[in-house]
């Protein structure tokens, strides 16, 4: 699937009556008797860019955890572009269009770049227990092509991952979230160890994504935070006490008392 | 074997145009010097082999290294040690028996062969998806300890029912259909009988490991939850791959009984299951080559042992010793098998290649 095809669908989805692309209603999700998130509200527009801040612990990968079903929220609902998928295996929700990028990559260290993003182009499409092997000239072959130029991975093709450097296997794994025809990307701190010039080349990858493509990234490194989200939430102690737009965030006092002054940079 | 793993026999570029002669040409470039060489001894090898070798050192070899990659399959892409594959492949032993002709005229069926062959594979696959049912639900020891316990009670229960599977004694006389007027039991055709079957699985494998089912198998061993985040259901994947190994244990199985021109619940106790996960330790469970080196070794260690024990002076039915100590000297020195110690001093003979550059010769 080509990325103007995408984004024709992306504009059909647009105008096909859903009003979110993910809303989330009193979301709990409890760790014996530890509350890791409480009563999340949340709803993010089909396309929208939204960062999502905090301190260590936050609940902010607890959240993106119940998004993508890794664990079941002790209550409350999540729709995925107005269908409740609240108690759906992950597998389910990234068939409907959701994808997700790891703090920690997890990628398969023992096949190559193009197996890498081969699979995930093949796991959101049918065939996934085909026993031929692919062939280059397949639809599939070639899209995995594209996205590892997209990522500019093309050099290292078929270099094992395991031998990668750490930016290039961050790179990576942004491309496996880009496979098939996502609709709604978690990024769980893309930036997380980049130098800098590797955090520009990253900012350009998020902005220039399709525009039907909406986004929540957890980012602790404010600069690319604010560059790539349109509206911030806060999350302090596994709830969500501010939301807004970058400007007003990035000058709010109690922002500044709970999350940048806190003196532990 | 990177060049081998990427030899793909169904890899017709239609924009490419090339000639079919070309193509086959360039396949058979690419197909590496050794595996001609162990072609050509195996293909030959009823010329200098006697009937003994061939159909008791290479014609058990070749089953039970069938059933060892069928167990490689699971163990060694996905990651799932199941102890339950001999017992697999001694439910398609005992279906050909039941279903098609035996000594036990009051039990067997006597179906046609094109007809109780495949029904055997079908109900041991079945059977195998069951037990994958259950055990995938469990990761790394608890796997073992579920699919050894389906491996007792399978014996046990062999053992204990007389209406179908005829207890203690089991079935004599199991042979193979006179087809195309051979006696497929006669040691040279049982040879190439069975060299086909286990060229035909390793191939299948090799192949397989490549398609997107391998490779997502491969992935669910690596990282199941990532899969999971990419779209795969990982649960149906494992699944799934214990229907694919169980085909290859069936066919095992079914010429197992075949040579020993019996099945009984001794063929699956539990000496053998254990064998089959030493056979493919021993080999090597990372690649699909490693079962048959592991099997040939057992059966020539299991063969000529007592001989050799016998000749220092101890009781020949100490042969599990020998055995035993193979085994723990193997995963000692090489806990990825005889092919690891192998290709360790593949590596080492590449590094001497140029002492200047550290880039060896042989790659």
């Amino acid at each position: 699937m080509s990325l103007s095809d995408q984004r024709q669908i992306g504009d059909l989805l647009h105008t096909a009556g859903t009003d979110y692309a993910l809303e989330l209603r009193g979301v709990t999700r409890m760790f014996g008797a530890l509350a890791a998130m409480t009563d999340v509200t949340l709803s993010v527009k089909p396309g929208e860019r939204r960062a999502v801040l905090g301190s260590n612990g936050a609940g902010k990968t607890t959240l993106f955890n119940c998004v993508t079903g890794d664990f079941l929220p002790t209550s409350g609902t999540i729709r995925l572009f107005g269908e409740d998928v609240t108690r759906f295996p992950p597998h389910e929700r990234i068939r409907r269009g959701l994808r997700r990028t790891y703090q920690i990559s997890l990628l398969f260290g023992g096949l190559s770049v193009i197996d890498n993003v081969y699979l995930a182009c093949r796991g959101v499409s049918r065939g996934r227990f085909s026993m031929i092997r692919p062939r280059r000239s397949d639809a599939l072959m070639q899209s995995a092509y594209e996205l590892t130029d997209a990522v500019h991975l093309g050099d290292v093709r078929d270099t094992l991952v395991a031998e990668l450097s750490y930016g290039q296997q961050r790179q990576l794994e942004i491309a496996l979230a880009l496979a098939g025809a996502p609709r709604f990307i978690l990024f769980d701190e893309p930036a997380a160890g980049l130098s800098p010039t590797e955090r520009r080349d990253l900012v350009t990858i998020l902005t220039s994504l399709p525009r039907h493509i909406g986004y929540i990234i957890i980012e602790h490194d404010m600069d690319v935070a604010l560059r790539v989200a349109e509206s911030v939430s806060m999350m302090h102690n596994g709830r969500i006490f501010k939301e807004g737009l970058p400007s007003e965030i990035e000058n709010d006092p109690e922002v500044q008392e709970l999350y940048l002054g806190g003196g532990h940079a | 074997m990177m060049a081998v793993s990427e030899l793909n026999p169904g890899n017709r570029n239609p924009s490419g145009q090339r000639s079919l002669s070309a193509l086959i040409g360039d396949l058979l470039e690419r197909i590496p010097a050794a595996w001609w060489v162990v072609g050509i001894i195996l293909l030959f090898m009823p010329v200098v082999a006697n009937d003994f070798v061939l159909f008791q050192i290479f014609g058990w070899g070749f089953i039970l290294g069938m059933v060892a990659l069928s167990l490689m399959f699971l163990g060694g892409y996905g990651g799932m040690v199941s102890l339950a594959q001999m017992s697999v492949a001694a439910l398609a032993g005992y279906m050909v028996a039941i279903l098609g002709p035996s000594g036990v005229t009051a039990i067997s069926l006597n179906w046609p062969w094109w007809l109780y062959i495949p029904v055997a594979i079908i109900i041991a696959s079945i059977f195998a998806t069951l037990v994958g049912a259950l055990a995938v639900r469990t990761e790394g020891i608890y796997t073992i300890m579920i699919t050894l316990a389906i491996a007792a009670a399978f014996f046990y229960f062999t053992r204990q029912n007389y209406t179908i599977f005829n207890g203690y004694t089991g079935f004599a006389n199991v042979v193979p259909p006179e087809l195309f007027g051979v006696n497929w039991r006669a040691s040279v055709p049982f040879y190439y009988l069975s060299l086909g079957c286990a060229a035909i699985s390793f191939f299948v494998v090799l192949y397989v490991s490549r398609s997107p089912f391998g490779l997502a198998l491969q992935g669910v061993r690596d990282n199941p939850r990532r899969m999971a985040a990419l779209g795969f259901n990982v649960f149906a994947h494992r699944v799934f791959s214990y229907t694919f190994a169980a085909v290859i244990a069936s066919v095992a199985g079914i010429l197992l009984a075949w040579q020993n021109a019996m099945i009984s619940p001794g063929s699956a106790g539990l000496p053998a299951v254990i064998d089959i996960l030493v056979i493919a330790i021993v080999g090597g469970i990372k690649r699909p080559i490693g079962p048959f080196i592991g099997a040939l070794i057992y059966v020539v260690l299991r063969t000529f042992s007592p001989d050799i024990l016998l000749a220092l002076n101890l009781p020949g039915d100490r042969f599990k010793l020998l055995i035993g100590l193979g085994f723990l000297a193997v995963v000692y020195w090489s806990p990825d098998g005889v092919l690891g110690l192998w290709e360790r001093w593949q590596d080492r003979r590449a590094k001497r290649g140029n002492p200047l550059t550290g880039q060896g010769g042989s790659q």
